[in-house]
């Protein structure tokens, strides 16, 4: 039973930290200035991220809920 | 109290800032040498402190284009084109920008070795110039001050019309995609952690988060995996279903 989870494509990735500034629960840091990455415990799919996401670097993995 | 709310903090104004730049740009040429704290300060906290933190905090343009895009509903907010989003693209992006800023830089020597004269004129999109003498009234430092001011102004004038126009046509912050500071900044960081991404990359498999992730916005390089074990790797769950 696992949830709708947020997934960063890490070649796509440009780090420019715009997921990072729309996510409501904070989910999302930038790596080392190379790629965003997610919290899975704090990510709950809400996909804004990869609505903003310029890159379209933002998988979304549908849970089975 | 609501821990998911953010506060404003000082930086989150600086959208204003490159506003600002464009304003005094327009009035005393000068003004354009200011913006060479946006091409070093990203560059310089890039090999310092092994981060983007310019680009994801300071970076008045991306604040900017995303108010322009959000705020202002002026996006249409489609995906940008796969081709603008590759490696060859952006990286030729970037060598491009170098070589037309290496041409503004010749053209600066050009005329402090008296080989040419100063052009009073800001050039768009490398190709058209658009008279902008009123904001030189010349005299107490050499004419190659003013060029390199009026062409680092071209620069900067140039790469935000683009970035205007591909927030309209695409996301609002599009331009971050082929940002040259954004592209070498992330370059640096690459280069400059290698082996911390290498250790990411080696000692949990594909998408679980990296060890010192938790402080990847301050960038601090620790040993620290505490949180290994309350982060649940996402392509688990997912195979757990599938």
């Amino acid at each position: 039973m696992a949830k709708r989870q947020a997934e960063i494509d890490r070649d796509r990735c440009v780090a420019c930290g715009a997921c990072c500034k729309v996510c409501p629960r904070e989910a999302l840091t930038i790596f080392k200035g190379c790629y965003a990455v997610v919290d899975g415990v704090r990510c709950v799919g809400c996909r804004k991220c990869a609505a903003v996401c310029p890159a379209s670097a933002v998988i979304i993995r549908e849970g089975s809920r | 109290m609501n821990k998911a709310i953010r506060r404003f903090k000082w930086y989150d104004f600086l959208w204003i800032w490159s506003i600002v730049y464009f304003a005094l740009g327009f009035f005393n040429i000068m003004f354009a040498w200011l913006g060479m704290i946006d091409f070093l300060v990203p560059i310089v906290i890039a090999a310092i402190k092994g981060d983007k933190f310019f680009c994801n905090k300071l970076c008045g343009r991306g604040q900017l284009l995303h108010h322009i895009g959000t705020t202002c509903k002026c996006s249409r907010n489609k995906p940008t084109p796969r081709w603008m989003v590759s490696k060859w693209f952006r990286y030729g992006f970037l060598i491009f920008f170098l070589a037309m800023f290496g041409v503004m830089v010749f053209q600066t020597w050009m005329v402090a070795s008296g080989a040419a004269s100063l052009k009073e004129a800001v050039r768009l999109l490398w190709a058209f110039d658009v008279p902008w003498g009123w904001t030189y009234r010349g005299g107490v430092l050499p004419d190659w001050v003013a060029q390199f001011a009026f062409g680092f102004y071209s620069i900067m004038l140039t790469s935000t019309l683009i970035g205007l126009v591909v927030t309209v046509l695409f996301k609002p912050r599009s331009w971050c995609v082929f940002c040259p500071m954004g592209t070498m900044t992330q370059l640096i960081c690459r280069l400059r952690n290698r082996s911390a991404l290498k250790r990411a990359e080696a000692s949990d498999g594909a998408e679980a988060v990296p060890e010192g992730a938790k402080d990847a916005v301050t960038g601090s390089d620790t040993e620290a995996s505490s949180d290994q074990d309350a982060i649940q790797p996402i392509r688990q769950e997912s195979a757990e279903q599938s």
